[in-house]
């Protein structure tokens, strides 16, 4: 009987392994952006391209960064969870619309609802590697110093927000 | 199930998707660029290089890279240029720090773990006792099976 124990012990231990593996999520790959400061840029808004919006206009404030596109699928499924979260003026949410086109940027807005304080338009991608961005959607919360405390891959959840997201950023307003 | 599979299908489009040749200019720095995009890690289609990818991202990436170089960066900025953005996870390579000694040490770990069980298991084969000799009783057994005739220590010594 003993003989059978350590093969036992070890597939124990194997199970436990592949158990824990089959749990985690390949795609969410840990960004090294997380407790770093949100990276500078000056891009137009969307609505208004001779303006301009930089991540330092929201010093002071703990606010939403989220990466969209009129392309992209998932950003439909997180879309009603946003425009509540900007019902409920819980913080600003503000939009990366990645490379889109302003129009179709445009008329998804207008056709889905509009959550954002303003959305800021990267065509080129460019600021969206700087991000880290590597499937749309992407939300970082960034706190009053401009430093990137949570960076959510793929869409943001009533369950994420509530559990993670929430509890962080009235944490963060202290 | 419907929805993982969709899922599926959508990244795996989006990996072949897309395919524009790239614009040839110096082949020496083509070269780098090919180099150091084996090295990367396509994060949309994640057990693909940087090169062999058509991801949108990759194109984008390669793109970062070929300006990079152009530039005049030595390769260990442009890596860590990369990494300061996607982590360790976008290098095929992984470095060694804390959190890999497992991943770099482990397999040899093992490998002394099991040359060890190895070389117990032999020594006490070898430590084992050999088979007792025949007793008369067993002898004249034999011969009753095998037949008389033949020598009973020689086939004691070749019996297995």
């Amino acid at each position: 009987m003993k003989r059978f124990l350590w093969p036992l012990a070890i597939f124990i231990l194997l199970v436990g392994f592949l158990a824990v593996g089959l749990k985690l999520d390949p795609r969410e790959v840990p960004s090294p952006l997380v407790g770093k400061p949100a990276p500078e840029f000056a891009l137009p808004v969307l609505h208004q391209p001779d303006k301009r919006f930089a991540p330092g206009d929201m010093r002071g404030k703990v606010w939403l960064l989220n990466v969209w596109a009129s392309w992209c699928v998932s950003c439909r499924e997180e879309h009603p969870v946003l425009l509540d979260l900007a019902k409920r003026d819980v913080m600003p949410i503000l939009g990366l619309n990645y490379k889109d086109k302003g129009e179709d940027a445009q008329r998804w807005l207008k056709q889905f609802g509009d959550p954002y304080q303003l959305s800021v338009v990267d065509a080129d991608g460019r600021i969206g590697i700087d991000y880290g961005v590597y499937g749309v959607p992407e939300t970082y919360l960034i706190d009053g110093e401009g430093v990137i405390r949570y960076k959510q891959i793929g869409p943001l959840t009533q369950a994420i927000l509530d559990q993670k997201v929430l509890p962080l950023a009235k944490a963060l307003k202290k | 199930m419907r929805f993982l599979l969709l899922a599926v299908f959508v990244s795996v489009s989006l990996c072949g998707f897309n395919a524009r040749a790239a614009d040839n200019s110096n082949p020496q720095t083509e070269q780098r660029i090919r180099q150091l995009s084996e090295k990367l890690r396509c994060l949309v289609c994640q057990n693909q290089t940087l090169a062999d990818s058509n991801a949108e991202l990759a194109q984008d990436l390669r793109q970062q890279l070929r300006e990079q170089v152009a530039a005049g960066r030595s390769d260990d900025q442009i890596l860590d240029y990369l990494v300061q953005r996607y982590g360790d996870f976008v290098l095929y390579e992984p470095p060694f720090k804390p959190i890999t000694v497992l991943l770099w040490v482990g397999p040899f770990v093992l490998l002394a773990a099991a040359a060890l069980v190895l070389v117990a298991v032999l020594r006490r084969r070898r430590r084992a006792p050999e088979e007792p000799p025949l007793g008369p009783d067993e002898k004249r057994l034999v011969e009753r099976v095998l037949g008389p005739g033949t020598p009973a220590q020689e086939r004691d010594r070749g019996a297995p």
